[in-house]
Protein backbone atom coordinates (compact mmCIF):
# COMPACT_ATOMS: atom_id res chain seq x y z
CA UNK A 1 0.00 0.00 0.00
CA UNK A 2 2.91 2.53 0.63
CA UNK A 3 4.59 1.75 -1.99
CA UNK A 4 1.59 2.53 -4.00
CA UNK A 5 0.83 5.94 -2.79
CA UNK A 6 4.76 6.33 -2.96
CA UNK A 7 4.82 5.42 -6.98
CA UNK A 8 1.34 7.35 -7.07
CA UNK A 9 3.53 10.60 -6.18
CA UNK A 10 6.10 9.64 -8.84
CA UNK A 11 3.93 9.33 -11.39
CA UNK A 12 2.81 12.95 -10.94
CA UNK A 13 6.32 14.47 -10.06
CA UNK A 14 7.06 12.26 -13.71
CA UNK A 15 3.89 14.16 -15.57
CA UNK A 16 5.13 17.31 -14.25
CA UNK A 17 8.69 17.02 -14.95
CA UNK A 18 8.91 15.17 -18.29
CA UNK A 19 5.27 16.49 -20.18
CA UNK A 20 7.40 19.22 -22.17
CA UNK A 21 9.03 16.09 -23.80
CA UNK A 22 5.63 14.84 -25.57
CA UNK A 23 5.96 17.86 -28.10
CA UNK A 24 9.66 17.64 -28.76
CA UNK A 25 9.33 13.95 -29.41
CA UNK A 26 6.27 14.41 -31.67
CA UNK A 27 8.78 17.40 -33.57
CA UNK A 28 11.89 14.28 -34.16
CA UNK A 29 9.09 11.88 -35.52
CA UNK A 30 8.02 14.96 -37.94
CA UNK A 31 11.76 15.63 -38.71
CA UNK A 32 12.57 12.12 -39.17
CA UNK A 33 9.90 11.33 -41.84
CA UNK A 34 10.81 14.38 -43.68
CA UNK A 35 14.17 13.45 -43.79
CA UNK A 36 15.49 16.25 -41.81
CA UNK A 37 17.68 16.38 -38.60
CA UNK A 38 15.07 18.20 -36.38
CA UNK A 39 15.29 20.07 -33.59
CA UNK A 40 16.13 18.42 -30.14
CA UNK A 41 13.75 16.45 -27.78
CA UNK A 42 14.32 18.97 -25.08
CA UNK A 43 13.53 22.43 -27.14
CA UNK A 44 10.80 23.04 -25.35
CA UNK A 45 12.59 23.07 -21.83
CA UNK A 46 15.01 25.43 -23.86
CA UNK A 47 11.98 27.73 -25.09
CA UNK A 48 10.11 27.80 -21.98
CA UNK A 49 13.17 28.52 -19.88
CA UNK A 50 13.83 31.61 -22.57
CA UNK A 51 10.54 32.88 -21.74
CA UNK A 52 10.30 32.25 -18.11
CA UNK A 53 13.37 35.04 -18.29
CA UNK A 54 11.54 37.49 -20.63
CA UNK A 55 8.54 39.86 -19.45
CA UNK A 56 5.39 39.94 -20.67
CA UNK A 57 3.59 42.37 -23.26
CA UNK A 58 0.53 43.59 -23.26
CA UNK A 59 -1.76 44.83 -25.39
CA UNK A 60 -3.38 48.11 -24.14
CA UNK A 61 -6.76 46.75 -24.82
CA UNK A 62 -6.49 43.94 -22.50
CA UNK A 63 -7.75 43.61 -19.21
CA UNK A 64 -7.38 41.29 -16.04
CA UNK A 65 -8.67 38.48 -17.98
CA UNK A 66 -6.09 37.98 -20.34
CA UNK A 67 -3.46 38.52 -17.58
CA UNK A 68 -5.18 35.30 -15.78
CA UNK A 69 -5.94 33.03 -18.47
CA UNK A 70 -2.54 31.36 -18.32
CA UNK A 71 -2.16 30.53 -14.67
CA UNK A 72 -5.50 29.45 -14.80
CA UNK A 73 -5.01 26.69 -18.10
CA UNK A 74 -1.82 26.11 -15.72
CA UNK A 75 -3.86 25.47 -12.76
CA UNK A 76 -6.79 23.71 -14.18
CA UNK A 77 -3.92 21.34 -15.89
CA UNK A 78 -2.05 20.66 -12.82
CA UNK A 79 -5.50 20.14 -10.61
CA UNK A 80 -6.30 17.35 -13.48
CA UNK A 81 -3.42 15.79 -13.12
CA UNK A 82 -3.32 15.08 -9.04
CA UNK A 83 -7.19 13.45 -9.95
CA UNK A 84 -5.11 11.28 -12.02
CA UNK A 85 -4.97 7.03 -10.80
CA UNK A 86 -1.18 6.34 -11.38
CA UNK A 87 0.48 3.42 -10.95
CA UNK A 88 -2.96 1.37 -9.91
CA UNK A 89 -3.72 3.54 -6.92
CA UNK A 90 -6.23 5.82 -6.92
CA UNK A 91 -5.70 9.36 -6.14
CA UNK A 92 -6.29 10.32 -2.38
CA UNK A 93 -8.17 13.34 -3.78
CA UNK A 94 -10.31 11.03 -5.46
CA UNK A 95 -14.46 10.87 -4.82
CA UNK A 96 -16.91 9.38 -7.17
CA UNK A 97 -17.75 11.15 -9.94
CA UNK A 98 -14.76 13.32 -10.09
CA UNK A 99 -14.84 12.01 -13.70
CA UNK A 100 -16.95 15.34 -14.66
CA UNK A 101 -14.69 17.67 -12.16
CA UNK A 102 -12.23 16.18 -14.24
CA UNK A 103 -13.78 17.25 -17.60
CA UNK A 104 -14.82 20.54 -16.82
CA UNK A 105 -11.62 21.14 -15.02
CA UNK A 106 -10.51 21.32 -18.64
CA UNK A 107 -13.23 23.28 -19.42
CA UNK A 108 -12.37 26.06 -17.54
CA UNK A 109 -9.18 26.03 -19.08
CA UNK A 110 -10.41 26.89 -21.78
CA UNK A 111 -13.18 29.02 -21.27
CA UNK A 112 -10.39 31.23 -19.55
CA UNK A 113 -7.76 30.56 -22.48
CA UNK A 114 -11.16 31.62 -24.69
CA UNK A 115 -11.83 34.84 -22.59
CA UNK A 116 -8.32 36.15 -22.25
CA UNK A 117 -8.36 35.39 -26.04
CA UNK A 118 -11.52 37.63 -26.79
CA UNK A 119 -9.39 40.18 -24.07
CA UNK A 120 -6.80 41.33 -26.46
CA UNK A 121 -9.31 43.27 -28.91
CA UNK A 122 -8.28 41.55 -32.05
CA UNK A 123 -11.02 40.01 -34.28
CA UNK A 124 -8.32 37.36 -35.53
CA UNK A 125 -8.17 35.88 -31.50
CA UNK A 126 -12.22 35.77 -31.41
CA UNK A 127 -12.41 33.74 -34.33
CA UNK A 128 -9.92 30.88 -33.10
CA UNK A 129 -11.56 31.27 -30.05
CA UNK A 130 -15.23 30.41 -31.86
CA UNK A 131 -13.56 27.55 -33.48
CA UNK A 132 -12.19 25.94 -30.18
CA UNK A 133 -15.33 26.43 -28.47
CA UNK A 134 -16.77 24.36 -31.11
CA UNK A 135 -14.80 21.19 -31.52
CA UNK A 136 -14.53 21.97 -27.34
CA UNK A 137 -18.39 20.93 -27.80
CA UNK A 138 -18.40 17.86 -29.62
CA UNK A 139 -15.01 16.14 -28.05
CA UNK A 140 -16.76 16.82 -24.94
CA UNK A 141 -19.70 14.53 -25.95
CA UNK A 142 -17.07 12.19 -27.15
CA UNK A 143 -15.03 11.82 -24.00
CA UNK A 144 -18.68 11.73 -22.16
CA UNK A 145 -19.75 8.38 -24.06
CA UNK A 146 -15.85 7.17 -23.44
CA UNK A 147 -16.71 7.66 -19.58
CA UNK A 148 -19.68 6.50 -20.22
CA UNK A 149 -18.80 3.37 -21.61
CA UNK A 150 -16.04 2.80 -18.98
CA UNK A 151 -18.89 3.49 -16.00
CA UNK A 152 -20.49 1.05 -17.50
CA UNK A 153 -17.83 -1.47 -17.87
CA UNK A 154 -16.59 -1.20 -14.35
CA UNK A 155 -19.68 0.08 -12.53
CA UNK A 156 -17.86 3.09 -11.43
CA UNK A 157 -18.17 6.47 -11.10
CA UNK A 158 -14.48 7.40 -10.31
CA UNK A 159 -11.53 7.97 -11.96
CA UNK A 160 -9.50 5.36 -10.16
CA UNK A 161 -11.83 2.69 -10.52
CA UNK A 162 -12.51 3.40 -13.90
CA UNK A 163 -9.56 3.79 -15.43
CA UNK A 164 -7.62 0.69 -13.84
CA UNK A 165 -10.16 -2.09 -13.93
CA UNK A 166 -9.11 -4.63 -16.83
CA UNK A 167 -7.01 -7.55 -16.07
CA UNK A 168 -5.03 -9.61 -18.85
CA UNK A 169 -8.02 -11.77 -18.68
CA UNK A 170 -10.18 -9.07 -19.55
CA UNK A 171 -8.94 -8.96 -23.17
CA UNK A 172 -10.36 -12.13 -24.62
CA UNK A 173 -13.76 -10.47 -23.43
CA UNK A 174 -13.39 -6.71 -23.93
CA UNK A 175 -10.99 -6.48 -26.31
CA UNK A 176 -13.04 -5.13 -29.32
CA UNK A 177 -14.68 -2.54 -26.86
CA UNK A 178 -11.42 -1.14 -25.63
CA UNK A 179 -10.01 -0.87 -29.10
CA UNK A 180 -12.80 1.41 -29.87
CA UNK A 181 -13.46 3.39 -27.35
CA UNK A 182 -9.09 3.56 -27.74
CA UNK A 183 -9.55 5.16 -31.20
CA UNK A 184 -12.68 7.00 -29.92
CA UNK A 185 -9.98 8.48 -27.20
CA UNK A 186 -7.30 9.10 -29.48
CA UNK A 187 -9.29 11.38 -30.87
CA UNK A 188 -10.21 13.22 -27.87
CA UNK A 189 -6.42 13.70 -27.66
CA UNK A 190 -5.56 14.91 -30.82
CA UNK A 191 -8.23 17.26 -30.92
CA UNK A 192 -8.00 18.84 -27.60
CA UNK A 193 -4.49 18.74 -28.21
CA UNK A 194 -4.53 20.89 -31.43
CA UNK A 195 -2.72 18.14 -33.29
CA UNK A 196 -3.45 17.06 -37.15
CA UNK A 197 -5.93 16.58 -38.59
CA UNK A 198 -8.22 18.98 -36.91
CA UNK A 199 -5.57 21.97 -35.89
CA UNK A 200 -2.14 22.29 -37.22
CA UNK A 201 0.02 23.16 -34.63
CA UNK A 202 2.52 24.21 -37.06
CA UNK A 203 0.87 26.96 -39.18
CA UNK A 204 0.59 30.30 -39.14
CA UNK A 205 -2.13 30.95 -41.58
CA UNK A 206 -4.81 32.80 -40.20
CA UNK A 207 -7.14 30.77 -42.23
CA UNK A 208 -6.07 27.26 -40.48
CA UNK A 209 -5.29 28.51 -36.78
CA UNK A 210 -6.87 27.59 -33.53
CA UNK A 211 -5.10 27.18 -30.81
CA UNK A 212 -2.32 29.41 -32.28
CA UNK A 213 -4.54 31.97 -33.34
CA UNK A 214 -5.75 32.30 -29.44
CA UNK A 215 -2.41 32.64 -28.11
CA UNK A 216 -0.95 35.03 -30.53
CA UNK A 217 -0.68 38.04 -28.32
CA UNK A 218 0.75 36.21 -25.43
CA UNK A 219 4.11 36.91 -24.70
CA UNK A 220 7.00 36.29 -22.31
CA UNK A 221 6.73 34.29 -19.45
CA UNK A 222 3.05 34.81 -19.51
CA UNK A 223 3.60 32.57 -23.20
CA UNK A 224 5.78 30.11 -21.58
CA UNK A 225 3.38 29.29 -18.94
CA UNK A 226 0.78 28.33 -22.24
CA UNK A 227 3.08 26.24 -23.76
CA UNK A 228 3.70 24.35 -20.45
CA UNK A 229 0.15 23.79 -19.39
CA UNK A 230 -0.12 22.68 -23.29
CA UNK A 231 2.06 20.11 -22.97
CA UNK A 232 1.52 18.67 -19.66
CA UNK A 233 -2.73 18.44 -20.92
CA UNK A 234 -0.95 16.21 -23.51
CA UNK A 235 0.48 14.62 -20.96
CA UNK A 236 -2.57 13.53 -19.30
CA UNK A 237 -4.86 12.58 -21.80
CA UNK A 238 -2.39 10.03 -22.92
CA UNK A 239 -2.20 9.24 -19.22
CA UNK A 240 -5.98 8.21 -19.51
CA UNK A 241 -5.73 6.90 -22.52
CA UNK A 242 -2.61 4.43 -21.43
CA UNK A 243 -4.78 3.42 -18.09
CA UNK A 244 -7.92 2.84 -20.15
CA UNK A 245 -6.24 0.08 -21.87
CA UNK A 246 -3.42 -0.83 -20.09
CA UNK A 247 -4.08 -4.14 -17.38
CA UNK A 248 -3.90 -3.26 -13.64
CA UNK A 249 -3.02 -6.82 -12.05
CA UNK A 250 0.96 -5.52 -12.05
CA UNK A 251 3.59 -4.81 -9.69
CA UNK A 252 3.15 -0.99 -9.21
CA UNK A 253 6.61 -0.28 -10.16
CA UNK A 254 6.69 -1.94 -13.51
CA UNK A 255 2.43 -0.40 -13.99
CA UNK A 256 4.42 3.05 -13.85
CA UNK A 257 7.00 2.40 -15.94
CA UNK A 258 4.39 0.63 -18.78
CA UNK A 259 2.31 4.01 -18.50
CA UNK A 260 5.09 5.96 -19.17
CA UNK A 261 6.13 4.01 -22.24
CA UNK A 262 2.89 4.23 -23.78
CA UNK A 263 2.66 7.37 -23.15
CA UNK A 264 5.65 8.13 -25.10
CA UNK A 265 4.67 5.59 -27.83
CA UNK A 266 1.41 7.91 -28.06
CA UNK A 267 3.12 11.17 -28.75
CA UNK A 268 5.58 8.84 -31.44
CA UNK A 269 1.71 7.92 -33.07
CA UNK A 270 0.86 11.53 -33.02
CA UNK A 271 4.29 12.69 -34.62
CA UNK A 272 3.49 9.94 -37.50
CA UNK A 273 0.04 10.78 -37.70
CA UNK A 274 0.68 14.19 -38.34
CA UNK A 275 3.60 13.34 -41.01
CA UNK A 276 1.19 10.90 -43.13
CA UNK A 277 -2.49 13.20 -42.85
CA UNK A 278 -3.41 16.50 -44.04
CA UNK A 279 -5.11 18.77 -41.50
CA UNK A 280 -9.10 18.88 -42.39
CA UNK A 281 -11.47 20.94 -44.19
CA UNK A 282 -12.90 22.97 -41.39
CA UNK A 283 -16.39 21.57 -41.83
CA UNK A 284 -15.13 18.09 -42.03
CA UNK A 285 -14.02 18.51 -38.55
CA UNK A 286 -17.05 17.94 -36.77
CA UNK A 287 -18.24 15.20 -39.18
CA UNK A 288 -14.98 13.48 -37.85
CA UNK A 289 -15.35 14.07 -33.99
CA UNK A 290 -19.30 12.87 -34.03
CA UNK A 291 -17.92 9.61 -36.19
CA UNK A 292 -15.69 9.45 -32.90
CA UNK A 293 -18.67 9.54 -30.42
CA UNK A 294 -20.71 7.07 -32.73
CA UNK A 295 -17.36 4.51 -32.01
CA UNK A 296 -17.68 5.29 -28.39
CA UNK A 297 -21.37 4.56 -28.16
CA UNK A 298 -21.15 1.68 -30.39
CA UNK A 299 -18.71 0.30 -27.59
CA UNK A 300 -20.91 1.43 -25.37
CA UNK A 301 -24.05 -0.83 -26.73
CA UNK A 302 -21.92 -3.82 -27.59
CA UNK A 303 -20.78 -3.44 -24.01
CA UNK A 304 -24.24 -3.55 -22.79
CA UNK A 305 -25.15 -7.07 -24.68
CA UNK A 306 -22.42 -8.46 -23.20
CA UNK A 307 -23.03 -7.84 -20.11
CA UNK A 308 -26.87 -9.05 -20.53
CA UNK A 309 -25.66 -12.20 -22.41
CA UNK A 310 -23.20 -12.17 -18.97
CA UNK A 311 -25.27 -11.79 -15.79
CA UNK B 1 -13.09 -18.71 -33.37
CA UNK B 2 -15.66 -17.28 -31.67
CA UNK B 3 -13.11 -14.17 -31.32
CA UNK B 4 -12.41 -13.99 -34.97
CA UNK B 5 -16.19 -13.96 -35.63
CA UNK B 6 -16.94 -11.29 -33.17
CA UNK B 7 -14.60 -9.05 -34.83
CA UNK B 8 -16.19 -9.61 -38.24
CA UNK B 9 -19.02 -8.61 -36.43
CA UNK B 10 -17.48 -5.49 -35.02
CA UNK B 11 -16.15 -4.68 -39.09
CA UNK B 12 -19.55 -5.34 -39.99
CA UNK B 13 -21.01 -2.69 -37.58
CA UNK B 14 -18.02 -0.30 -38.42
CA UNK B 15 -18.76 -0.93 -42.05
CA UNK B 16 -21.93 1.19 -41.20
CA UNK B 17 -20.35 3.91 -39.70
CA UNK B 18 -18.45 4.40 -42.24
CA UNK B 19 -20.60 4.25 -45.48
CA UNK B 20 -23.10 7.16 -43.63
CA UNK B 21 -19.69 9.41 -43.08
CA UNK B 22 -18.02 8.68 -46.73
CA UNK B 23 -18.83 11.15 -49.52
CA UNK B 24 -16.46 10.16 -52.06
CA UNK B 25 -18.23 6.72 -53.77
CA UNK B 26 -14.66 5.03 -54.33
CA UNK B 27 -14.61 4.64 -50.11
CA UNK B 28 -18.58 3.83 -50.51
CA UNK B 29 -17.68 1.09 -52.65
CA UNK B 30 -14.43 -0.21 -51.04
CA UNK B 31 -16.77 -0.37 -47.88
CA UNK B 32 -19.40 -2.31 -49.08
CA UNK B 33 -16.56 -4.46 -50.72
CA UNK B 34 -15.06 -5.12 -47.59
CA UNK B 35 -18.47 -6.18 -45.59
CA UNK B 36 -19.60 -8.48 -48.82
CA UNK B 37 -16.10 -10.25 -47.69
CA UNK B 38 -17.35 -10.24 -44.10
CA UNK B 39 -20.37 -11.62 -45.03
CA UNK B 40 -19.29 -13.86 -46.83
CA UNK B 41 -16.23 -15.36 -44.13
CA UNK B 42 -18.65 -15.22 -41.26
CA UNK B 43 -20.30 -18.27 -42.06
CA UNK B 44 -17.53 -20.23 -42.11
CA UNK B 45 -16.30 -19.07 -38.81
CA UNK B 46 -19.69 -20.14 -36.57
CA UNK B 47 -19.84 -23.21 -38.92
CA UNK B 48 -20.04 -26.71 -36.66
CA UNK B 49 -18.31 -28.18 -38.91
CA UNK B 50 -18.20 -31.70 -37.23
CA UNK B 51 -21.64 -31.75 -36.73
CA UNK B 52 -22.76 -32.13 -40.44
CA UNK B 53 -22.22 -34.12 -43.42
CA UNK B 54 -19.38 -34.01 -45.93
CA UNK B 55 -21.83 -32.65 -48.39
CA UNK B 56 -23.37 -29.67 -46.19
CA UNK B 57 -19.78 -28.83 -45.49
CA UNK B 58 -19.11 -28.29 -49.35
CA UNK B 59 -21.82 -26.22 -49.86
CA UNK B 60 -20.93 -24.20 -46.96
CA UNK B 61 -17.15 -23.47 -48.70
CA UNK B 62 -19.05 -23.32 -52.43
CA UNK B 63 -21.71 -20.57 -51.00
CA UNK B 64 -19.14 -18.68 -49.52
CA UNK B 65 -16.67 -18.66 -52.15
CA UNK B 66 -20.05 -17.97 -54.66
CA UNK B 67 -21.10 -14.74 -52.21
CA UNK B 68 -16.79 -13.66 -51.94
CA UNK B 69 -16.42 -13.54 -55.60
CA UNK B 70 -19.99 -12.09 -56.59
CA UNK B 71 -20.15 -9.39 -52.87
CA UNK B 72 -16.26 -8.60 -52.50
CA UNK B 73 -15.34 -8.59 -56.05
CA UNK B 74 -17.77 -8.47 -58.76
CA UNK B 75 -20.50 -6.85 -57.36
CA UNK B 76 -17.89 -3.68 -56.59
CA UNK B 77 -16.02 -3.57 -59.63
CA UNK B 78 -19.27 -3.11 -61.71
CA UNK B 79 -19.97 -0.42 -59.39
CA UNK B 80 -16.19 0.93 -60.07
CA UNK B 81 -16.77 0.92 -63.71
CA UNK B 82 -20.29 2.62 -63.60
CA UNK B 83 -18.69 5.37 -61.47
CA UNK B 84 -15.70 5.95 -64.41
CA UNK B 85 -18.68 5.64 -66.83
CA UNK B 86 -21.11 8.41 -65.54
CA UNK B 87 -17.94 10.39 -64.52
CA UNK B 88 -19.13 10.89 -61.01
CA UNK B 89 -17.05 10.93 -57.78
CA UNK B 90 -18.55 11.72 -55.05
CA UNK B 91 -22.22 12.80 -53.57
CA UNK B 92 -22.23 16.11 -53.19
CA UNK B 93 -25.09 17.37 -51.96
CA UNK B 94 -26.71 14.50 -50.07
CA UNK B 95 -30.46 14.99 -48.58
CA UNK B 96 -29.07 14.21 -45.33
CA UNK B 97 -26.11 15.61 -44.05
CA UNK B 98 -22.99 13.28 -43.25
CA UNK B 99 -22.65 14.06 -39.51
CA UNK B 100 -26.86 13.74 -38.85
CA UNK B 101 -26.51 10.45 -40.80
CA UNK B 102 -23.80 9.24 -38.76
CA UNK B 103 -25.76 10.30 -35.13
CA UNK B 104 -28.62 8.56 -36.92
CA UNK B 105 -26.58 5.01 -37.64
CA UNK B 106 -25.98 5.07 -34.06
CA UNK B 107 -29.62 5.80 -33.38
CA UNK B 108 -30.32 2.81 -35.53
CA UNK B 109 -27.57 0.90 -33.37
CA UNK B 110 -29.24 1.58 -29.99
CA UNK B 111 -32.66 0.89 -31.67
CA UNK B 112 -31.49 -2.61 -33.03
CA UNK B 113 -29.87 -3.67 -30.08
CA UNK B 114 -32.90 -2.74 -27.62
CA UNK B 115 -34.99 -5.01 -30.00
CA UNK B 116 -32.34 -7.97 -29.92
CA UNK B 117 -32.23 -7.50 -26.35
CA UNK B 118 -35.64 -7.52 -25.89
CA UNK B 119 -36.91 -10.05 -28.07
CA UNK B 120 -33.62 -12.76 -29.11
CA UNK B 121 -34.49 -14.05 -32.43
CA UNK B 122 -31.09 -15.64 -33.05
CA UNK B 123 -31.27 -19.36 -32.24
CA UNK B 124 -29.18 -20.55 -28.98
CA UNK B 125 -25.18 -21.01 -29.53
CA UNK B 126 -24.74 -17.79 -32.29
CA UNK B 127 -23.29 -14.83 -31.42
CA UNK B 128 -25.42 -12.14 -29.22
CA UNK B 129 -23.74 -9.62 -31.66
CA UNK B 130 -24.93 -11.21 -34.65
CA UNK B 131 -28.34 -10.27 -35.17
CA UNK B 132 -28.12 -6.44 -34.31
CA UNK B 133 -25.44 -6.07 -37.16
CA UNK B 134 -27.47 -7.37 -39.39
CA UNK B 135 -30.18 -5.26 -38.53
CA UNK B 136 -28.32 -2.26 -37.95
CA UNK B 137 -26.73 -3.18 -42.25
CA UNK B 138 -30.49 -3.66 -43.24
CA UNK B 139 -31.59 -0.18 -41.52
CA UNK B 140 -28.34 2.01 -42.68
CA UNK B 141 -29.13 0.75 -46.35
CA UNK B 142 -32.66 1.31 -46.27
CA UNK B 143 -31.79 5.41 -45.22
CA UNK B 144 -28.82 5.62 -47.73
CA UNK B 145 -30.83 4.39 -50.05
CA UNK B 146 -33.65 7.44 -49.45
CA UNK B 147 -31.08 10.07 -48.26
CA UNK B 148 -28.48 10.20 -51.48
CA UNK B 149 -29.70 11.36 -54.56
CA UNK B 150 -26.96 9.65 -56.92
CA UNK B 151 -28.55 6.77 -58.71
CA UNK B 152 -25.00 4.71 -57.56
CA UNK B 153 -25.06 5.67 -54.14
CA UNK B 154 -28.63 4.23 -53.92
CA UNK B 155 -27.01 0.93 -55.62
CA UNK B 156 -24.27 0.67 -52.93
CA UNK B 157 -27.11 1.20 -50.65
CA UNK B 158 -29.13 -1.61 -52.08
CA UNK B 159 -26.35 -3.89 -51.88
CA UNK B 160 -25.16 -2.93 -48.18
CA UNK B 161 -28.68 -3.86 -47.21
CA UNK B 162 -28.57 -6.86 -48.89
CA UNK B 163 -25.06 -8.22 -46.98
CA UNK B 164 -27.71 -7.54 -43.95
CA UNK B 165 -30.13 -9.77 -44.82
CA UNK B 166 -27.51 -12.49 -45.69
CA UNK B 167 -25.74 -12.14 -42.50
CA UNK B 168 -29.49 -11.87 -40.85
CA UNK B 169 -29.70 -15.01 -42.50
CA UNK B 170 -26.59 -16.80 -41.70
CA UNK B 171 -27.02 -16.19 -37.61
CA UNK B 172 -30.05 -17.66 -38.36
CA UNK B 173 -28.67 -21.17 -39.20
CA UNK B 174 -32.03 -21.88 -41.33
CA UNK B 175 -32.77 -25.07 -42.65
CA UNK B 176 -32.25 -25.32 -46.32
CA UNK B 177 -30.28 -22.43 -45.93
CA UNK B 178 -27.80 -22.77 -48.75
CA UNK B 179 -30.83 -22.63 -51.52
CA UNK B 180 -31.93 -19.22 -49.79
CA UNK B 181 -28.73 -17.81 -49.78
CA UNK B 182 -28.41 -18.63 -52.54
CA UNK B 183 -31.69 -17.44 -54.30
CA UNK B 184 -30.59 -13.92 -52.23
CA UNK B 185 -27.07 -13.97 -54.16
CA UNK B 186 -28.80 -14.13 -57.55
CA UNK B 187 -31.60 -11.50 -56.94
CA UNK B 188 -29.06 -9.38 -55.89
CA UNK B 189 -26.63 -9.88 -58.43
CA UNK B 190 -29.53 -9.50 -61.04
CA UNK B 191 -30.58 -6.20 -59.80
CA UNK B 192 -27.18 -4.44 -59.28
CA UNK B 193 -26.19 -5.65 -62.87
CA UNK B 194 -29.42 -4.03 -63.68
CA UNK B 195 -28.80 -0.76 -61.72
CA UNK B 196 -25.32 -0.72 -62.82
CA UNK B 197 -26.83 -0.55 -66.82
CA UNK B 198 -29.20 2.12 -65.96
CA UNK B 199 -26.60 3.98 -64.64
CA UNK B 200 -24.88 4.26 -67.98
CA UNK B 201 -27.89 4.68 -69.81
CA UNK B 202 -28.89 7.56 -67.01
CA UNK B 203 -25.78 9.47 -67.33
CA UNK B 204 -25.42 8.96 -71.02
CA UNK B 205 -28.42 10.73 -71.50
CA UNK B 206 -28.69 13.89 -68.49
CA UNK B 207 -25.03 14.12 -68.30
CA UNK B 208 -25.73 13.45 -64.24
CA UNK B 209 -27.03 10.48 -62.34
CA UNK B 210 -28.93 12.21 -59.67
CA UNK B 211 -32.21 10.36 -59.24
CA UNK B 212 -34.38 13.66 -57.90
CA UNK B 213 -33.95 14.50 -61.81
CA UNK B 214 -36.51 11.89 -63.01
CA UNK B 215 -39.47 14.45 -62.66
CA UNK B 216 -38.39 15.91 -65.35
CA UNK B 217 -39.39 13.36 -67.40
CA UNK B 218 -42.89 14.39 -67.84
CA UNK B 219 -44.60 14.78 -71.11
CA UNK B 220 -47.95 16.84 -70.29
CA UNK B 221 -46.28 20.21 -68.53
CA UNK B 222 -43.40 22.24 -68.85
CA UNK B 223 -41.05 20.92 -66.02
CA UNK B 224 -39.01 24.41 -65.97
CA UNK B 225 -41.94 26.26 -65.10
CA UNK B 226 -43.95 24.00 -62.58
CA UNK B 227 -40.58 23.61 -60.61
CA UNK B 228 -40.71 27.61 -59.96
CA UNK B 229 -44.12 27.94 -59.42
CA UNK B 230 -43.85 25.05 -57.14
CA UNK B 231 -40.89 27.52 -55.33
Amino acid sequence: MNLQIIMWGIGVIEALVLSPVLPGIINKVKAFFAGRKGPSVFQLYYDIIKLMKKRAVRSTTAGALFTIAPMTALITSVLMLILLPFAGKASPLGFAGDILLFLYLGGLGRVLTVCGAMDTGSSFEGMGASRECQFAILTEGTFMAVAGALMLMTRSFSLGGMLNFITTSDYNRYGIILVLLAVAMFVVVLTECCRLPVDDPDTHLELTMIHEAMILDNSGDELGIIHYAASLKMWILLSVEAMMILPADMNPVILLLTETLTVLFGSILIGTIESVTARYRFLKVPQFLVGSTALAFIAMFLLSLLQIQGA
Amino acid sequence: MTFISEILLALFLLAALRLAGASRLKHCIAVTACQGTVTALYPLFVHNWAEFSHDTNMQMILLALLTLGVKGFLLPALLVRAMHTAQVKRELEPLVSYPVSILLVVLFACGAFTLCVKYPVAPAGTSVLAAPSALIAIFTGLFIIVARKKAITQSIGFLFFENGITLFGACMKLEYGFLVEFGILLDVFVLVFVMGIAVFHISREFEHIDADRLHLLGDTMEPAKQGETAK
